[in-house]
């Protein structure tokens, strides 16, 4: 008797996506849902889909979701897990959305340490919107509103979230992962595996960046998007652990006597 | 029950709790502070959670998830803080989420002041956010009202899955007056279980989506159809009215609202006193605006006064009402400035005596 050995995850709806070729988000929803199957949560998971290319996440994974505003995922993920502490809540939300209007929200919803997970994903663009500069655009990379080139000067560096968030002591768990090849994707879903597990067993607030990629307004063809990614991102945003529950806060150093 | 002496932000906040409410999110803002203190400390005793949010953008994006979770929220705050909600409250009225908004008005535009005013009418009943929507509007002129309106709003929140605002200024807030709260009290609407809440899927039905996001525009302008035709059952089941000196004749009719209107109620006892016949007429809901009962009122009396603590805001429905049939007039202070009897009384006198001149404004 033939045995399935790969399929669909249940919390991942069976629909086409709208995303662009070569993008990857349709891998980094697959991962989460893969997750949320492996925890057997799907019963009991919201998410809180943001704006941005990822708007209509709500379609694509097979749980009951909240629409939010732009940037406000966190504040509506408060709000959801502060009513029904029972539920898995997690947010997806892009660069835009996330460190840009929304960052009052990410930094205080991390603060507060609510149980909630964010996933949080990185291509270093606005993507819906036609390719403009990003918080997260890197220096001299070319966007419809710095057609030179990120310009340090005045536009300042990128804005790094994981180690950002990660200064806070509250946040239990933040991490960077990349999907650019099958391997750090591996590594990218124990990212994520983790990330919700702390959330099922109670632990506060997890945060998981996610590079990945945009050729539709990288102005590359899809097939050298991943080593672009590779070439360009991962120097300035190196995957890897940040904050565990167990590793505490980053007290200051007192100088050397 | 007995009645207690309660200052009227700390009867918003226990009303609130006295209608099933378990969640408060809010932002510190003078001069409500003292509702969302009283439910910091008031609803972790029920079972409920507080939360200070780091913003009213923040607040007002926190009870859309805590909303859409099914259960009973609201928040607070000042008009500057009102306008930060707006972001969050055009995506509540979008996606049909019941909420509780109080409104403790402040003078403005801008930082402003933060004593009593009316400013914000055009606001609450006209454009309280981005799109195409209304909210309900409550306006309480004291202290048991605001409470009994408080408990009204929850229950209307939810029989129309939409925010419902109560609207007072900084008297309702700080003033202290007996305050009863029945224990008998059931819902003034019948409830349907919220089916719709994303509270998770089990697989028994569809996935729960609360949304906004139309991009099919045949399908958004169904959506416009269906919120407009909710927002013409209230204005045809919900309208609320009070009046007061109205029983018998009367030469002039004042239109006021909220605390205005009892300032308006004084100066009518003195003006009763000296054989002048002056009645008031008192929205209590501001949306729907009473305009029939505007209209059947001024039909009795030769000239209408509207009272205000603004520019003019709520005498452009008056006149709206009237459309030129009887004159009105217009006494305001501003600034959180506010109108004394004795304004009210002078100004009456002068209607009654020609020595006031009609006003229009629009």
């Amino acid at each position: 008797m033939a045995e399935t050995v790969f399929a669909r995850p249940q919390a991942l709806a069976d629909v086409t996506t709208h995303y662009c070729p070569g993008c990857t988000h349709g891998v980094i929803h697959r991962l989460v849902a893969e997750v949320i199957d492996e925890l057997g949560v799907r019963e009991r998971t919201v998410g809180i889909a943001p704006v941005g290319c990822s708007v209509l996440a709500y379609n694509y994974f097979a749980t009951d979701f909240h629409e939010a505003a732009h940037g406000r995922a966190p504040a509506v993920a408060t709000g959801v897990k502060r009513a029904r502490p029972d539920l898995i809540v997690f947010s997806y939300q892009g660069d835009g959305d996330l460190a840009s209007i929304g960052m009052a929200e990410i930094i205080h919803c991390a603060n507060r340490g609510e149980k909630v997970t964010v996933v949080f994903v990185n291509n270093a663009i606005y993507g819906m919107t036609g390719g403009q500069m990003a918080p997260t655009t890197l220096p001299g990379q070319v966007a419809t509103t710095c057609q030179l080139g990120r310009d340090v000067a005045t536009a300042g560096h990128p804005i790094r979230v994981a180690e950002l968030i990660s200064t806070l002591r509250t946040p239990a768990f933040v991490a960077r992962a990349s999907v650019h090849n099958p391997l750090v994707a591996v590594h990218a879903k124990e990212m994520l595996r983790r990330a919700f597990r702390y959330q099922v067993e109670g632990v506060c607030f997890s945060l998981v960046e996610i590079l990945s990629t945009c050729p539709t307004n990288w102005g590359i063809p899809p097939a050298e998007s991943t080593s672009w990614l590779e070439k360009n991102m991962l120097p300035y945003y190196p995957v890897g652990i940040f904050k565990t529950p167990e590793s505490g806060s980053r007290e200051p150093r007192p100088l050397p006597a | 029950m007995t009645k207690k002496l309660m200052k009227g932000s700390e009867a918003i906040g226990e009303a609130a709790v006295q209608s099933g409410c378990k969640l408060f999110f809010g932002y510190p803002i003078t001069p409500q502070n003292e509702i969302p203190e009283y439910m910091s400390m008031r609803l972790p005793q029920v079972g409920g959670t507080f939360v200070q949010a780091e913003s009213e953008v923040a607040a007002s994006n926190m009870i859309y998830g805590a909303a859409g979770s099914g259960e009973r929220v609201m928040t607070s705050s000042s008009s500057p803080g009102i306008s930060l909600m707006a972001e969050g409250i055009s995506y509540l009225a979008g996606s049909e989420l019941p909420v509780v908004i109080v409104n403790i008005v402040r003078a403005g535009p801008g930082l402003g002041g933060i004593l009593p005013s009316q400013g914000d009418y055009f606001q609450a009943t006209k454009g309280l956010g981005h799109g195409d929507f209304r909210v309900l509007v409550l306006a309480p002129w004291s202290v048991q009202e605001a409470a009994d309106l408080v408990q009204d709003a929850f229950d209307l929140a939810d029989y129309y899955r939409n925010p419902v605002m109560v609207l007072g200024d900084g008297l309702i807030g700080q003033m202290m007056e007996p305050v009863e709260f029945r224990s008998d009290r059931t819902p003034i609407k019948e409830l349907p279980p919220k089916t719709w809440a994303a509270t998770g899927c089990d697989g028994s039905r569809p996935t729960n989506i609360i949304n906004s996001l139309f991009l099919d525009p045949e399908e958004l302008e169904r959506h416009n159809h269906k919120l407009k035709a909710k927002y013409d059952r209230m204005v045809a089941d919900e309208i609320r009215v009070a009046t007061y000196g109205a029983e018998g004749d009367f030469d002039v009719l004042i239109v006021a609202y909220g605390t205005v209107a009892r300032v308006c109620s004084t100066a009518i006892d003195e003006l009763r006193e000296e054989g002048l016949r002056v009645a008031l007429l008192r929205p209590i809901t501001l949306f729907p605006f009473p305009y029939e009962a505007v209209r059947e009122a001024a039909v009795q009396a030769r000239a209408v006064l509207v009272v205000e603590l603004s520019s003019g805001q709520m005498i452009e429905d008056v006149q709206l009402a009237l459309a030129r049939s009887r004159p009105v007039h217009f006494l305001n202070r501003m600034g959180g400035m506010l109108v004394s009897p004795d304004e009210v009384v002078a100004k009456a006198k002068a209607i009654l005596d020609g020595r006031s001149a009609e006003v229009f404004h629009g």
